[in-house]
């Protein structure tokens, strides 16, 4: 049996160091055969119902899951009775309500707990919260945190029932995904531009890549190339010469990631993320570093249509995960695009008057144009670096990603 | 932030909606006794509990210690097991949460990582976890019996196999012997698989007890699927050796329902109610004697499984997939659920409730699969093959 003297040279070469292993191997025989037998996993069921500006919320938590977190076995007797539950009434009402956010407009809609009672569910008892919660006004739109045990068990959810004006609808928050955002009214469609307007805006003013983009293709704007030896640059000769190299570059940026933006909230086209991101941010280098050594000056605009090509599908990403309404796909896409011209207007409008009045300073053509543009080099090199390789190099560092 | 905009998205908020309703139609209380017991927890005297507090204790003293973080997530997980809980997979997740979404950490992590990962039926990226602890580790015994099994779960065998000789020198002889046959005995080889287990358990007396529990389980597994009445003692020498192995506590009921023994079945798993696979064993037992019982065991099933659906689960698919055929009377929703198990997981019992569901559903393409599945593996299993073949002499 040639197996059997296999074993048998093995079993006398290991007796003296297999012992230990035996641990390991305990947890591993444990998993052996795979398959899973389970409970039902740990959830909670939250239960909201919106009238006006009061919501009225009732909130099933597992005693399971209490007892983990905070302790509700008191006399540590492995049974949970009525009694340690009632003792524990305050702290389960803090410890709940504290993972619980409602906002409306903005504002928080605080809950206060009415009642504690007992239900069971399928898989045992659940401590039901009753709580009343007042907004300023009816909510229109309601954003829900929930992060209640994704501390001590990421595997957790919360299973929301949300009921306003007659419709029902389900949410389930996760660890990934703890904040979500509910239209409870059907918004009119001047509120529904505004909305998709305000993400827009919001969207360019905190997505430094696109606005470094920007700012490096238009720091030169409000200057001409020198003739003079040993000068790179002269400042521009009128602020209509700079304004119209400003218009030409923001134009095309526009332009161009108009049109991706379009084909990629509609599907046409669709990018990896990865390489959209790394895309843009090298770009970026790009831009700065042409500042510092410039390459191209009077076609600036047309680096800004190329890459502002790929910014176009930057945006999508957004606006996809905003979620478009099917009924007015088109009113959110011109809203959002028209907020992102509004927010870059805006940004142009606050630059070029600024960097009109330095553009003869030293301090503008060195500090600023070059030192700034070094600094950008470099920031958007990491990033590049970051997003390309899914790693983080700086901590902190990956905004705008 | 989301927003429910897409008509899909929609329906599938509305169905959820309604699942959740439900789900948690039952009518709250005020318990009338201060001393009146809600729910009962897992022993607190256990030594397995007494570990667990220790370790806690020794992760919360030092967080970031990479051992002790393991250490802890691994002793949840073994509770996990034992106790049939997944929210001890949740806390096992927790305890390494610095590392949870790290590609790159440490290799222990790694390892317990796709341990959680394949138990949450993330078969993929457990391998990919298990695939780089082992490019730095080669040699390390755990990580390759934890690949050999996804690995055969998936029911790659060919790479599965290729792993179980490696752990010769690195794991108990009889830990190599039991990966070995384990998977020939789902490639037509069973009665070589039968022979080496029985030969090693004979003459490795040093293995310990899991390990003992492990072969045993596997011969009344191999058994049952052979018909072979030896099932039974094997079953109950691996319940000998560890009596809350709650998967061949399984397995052992579903060789007594096979053999119309459902009256065994009631004390067998009469006590783990709250494990959805042993009370789905324990609800079709009750129907088979037709207990009155039977309507509140099938009623607390589908609320879970209504439950693990809003949830957003999939991994009890294979148990659904039989209470909807075998308890429910949808043959149309089981041989859709075990169609959708049979893309991620496919043991014997995988084949078996696609087999029973094509069947019921007179399903050609689900047969199809069956059969090929069986000429492919050379798998002996006479309850499948007795399902397929009716469909074949049927046609003829």
């Amino acid at each position: 049996m040639r197996r059997a003297r296999r074993w048998i040279a093995f079993f006398a070469q290991m007796t003296s160091t297999w012992r230990f292993r035996l641990v390991v191997f305990t947890l591993a025989a444990l998993l052996l055969p795979g398959a899973v037998l389970a409970h039902k996993p740990s959830d909670s069921y939250l239960t909201l119902a919106v009238d006006g500006e009061i919501i009225t919320g009732q909130w099933d938590i597992a005693l399971r899951d209490l007892d983990f977190a905070i302790g509700l076995d008191g006399n540590q007797d492995g049974a949970i009775s009525w009694g340690e539950v009632k003792a524990k009434h305050a702290d389960i009402a803090s410890y709940a309500l504290s993972r619980l956010t409602l906002h409306s407009a903005g504002a928080p809609c605080v809950p206060i707990v009415r009642d504690q009672l007992i239900d069971n569910h399928s898989d045992g008892a659940y401590a039901v919260l009753r709580f009343v919660a007042t907004c300023a006004a009816a909510p229109k739109a309601l954003a829900i945190g929930y992060r209640l045990f994704f501390d001590v068990d990421p595997q957790h959810r919360g299973l929301l029932n949300l009921s306003a004006q007659g419709a029902t609808r389900a949410g389930v928050f996760t660890a990934d995904t703890p904040e979500q955002h509910f239209t409870l009214a059907e918004l009119s469609k001047q509120e529904q531009f505004v909305d998709y307007l305000k993400e827009g805006v919001l969207h360019i003013w905190t997505g430094f890549d696109h606005v470094l983009f920007l700012l490096s293709l238009l720091l030169p704007a409000v200057l001409v190339r020198s003739r003079v030896p040993g000068e790179i640059w002269m400042g521009a000769p009128s602020f209509r010469y700079a304004f119209w190299d400003v218009f030409r570059v923001v134009t095309a940026f526009t332009l161009a990631h108009s049109i991706t933006l379009s084909l990629a909230a509609l599907g046409v086209v669709s990018l990896p993320s990865r390489l959209v991101e790394s895309a843009i941010a090298a770009s970026v280098v790009l831009a700065a570093l042409n500042n510092v050594r410039p390459v191209v000056y009077g076609g600036r605009w047309v680096l800004a249509f190329a890459f502002g090509l790929i910014h176009g599908f930057g945006f999508a990403s957004v606006l996809t995960d905003l979620g478009l309404p099917q009924g007015s796909l088109l009113l959110a896409l011109v809203a959002f695009n028209v907020g992102v011209e509004v927010g870059q207007l805006a940004i142009v409008a606050v630059f070029l008057p600024i960097a009109y009045a330095l553009r003869d300073t030293r301090f503008y053509r060195h500090a600023i144009l070059t030192g700034g543009s070094v600094l950008v080099a470099v920031l958007a090199a990491l990033w590049l670096v970051e997003r390309a390789f899914n790693v983080a190099l700086v901590p902190g560092l990956g905004f705008g990603s | 932030m989301i927003r429910c905009g897409r008509t899909p998205c929609r329906v599938a908020a509305g169905a959820m909606a309604l699942l959740v309703a439900m789900v948690t139609s039952a009518a709250p209380f005020i318990p009338s006794d201060d001393a009146q017991v809600l729910e009962r927890l897992p022993d607190r005297g256990s030594t397995q509990y007494r570990e667990l507090r220790s370790l806690q204790a020794a992760a919360a003293a030092s967080p970031g210690d990479v051992a002790r973080a393991v250490a802890l997530a691994d002793a949840y997980y073994r509770v996990s097991r034992s106790e049939g809980d997944p929210r001890y997979l949740g806390y096992a997740q927790a305890a390494l949460a610095p590392w949870w979404k790290d590609p790159d950490a440490p290799t222990a992590v790694l390892i317990t990582r796709a341990t959680i990962l394949q138990s949450n039926h993330e078969f993929d990226r457990a391998l990919a976890d298990l695939d780089r602890a082992l490019a730095r580790e080669p040699k390390n015994g755990r990580a390759l019996l934890v690949r050999a099994t996804v690995l055969t779960v998936q029911g790659k065998y060919g790479q599965a196999r290729a792993d179980c000789p490696k752990l010769f020198g690195l794991a108990p002889e009889f830990y190599v012997f039991a990966c070995i046959a384990g998977i020939d005995s789902l490639n037509g080889k069973s009665a070589a698989a039968v022979a080496t287990l029985e030969r090693s358990l004979a003459t490795l007396p040093a293995t310990d007890t899991s390990g003992r529990a492990w072969g045993e389980s596997l011969l009344g597994e191999i058994a049952h699927r052979r018909g072979d009445p030896a099932a039974e003692r094997h079953f109950r020498a691996a319940l000998a050796a560890d009596p809350r192995d709650l998967y061949t506590l399984g397995a052992y009921g579903d060789w007594l329902l096979d053999n119309g023994r459902a009256a065994d079945v009631v004390p067998l798993v009469g006590n783990d109610m709250r494990v959805d696979a042993l009370l789905l064993r324990l609800a079709l037992a009750q129907k088979a004697l037709q207990r009155p019982e039977a309507d509140a065991s099938l009623a607390t099933l589908r609320a879970r499984f209504a439950a693990s659906r809003a949830r957003g689960d999939v991994v009890h698919r294979r148990e659904e997939a039989r209470f909807q055929l075998q308890g429910n009377g949808d043959s149309q929703a089981a041989l859709r659920l075990a169609l959708e198990n049979w893309n991620v997981q496919r043991e014997p019992a995988d084949l078996r409730i696609l087999a029973e569901a094509a069947v019921a559903t007179n399903d050609a393409g689900a047969q199809a699969t069956v059969r090929q599945w069986l000429e492919q593996t050379g798998l002996e299993y006479q309850a499948v093959s007795g399902l397929a073949g009716k469909r074949e002499s049927a046609s003829k």
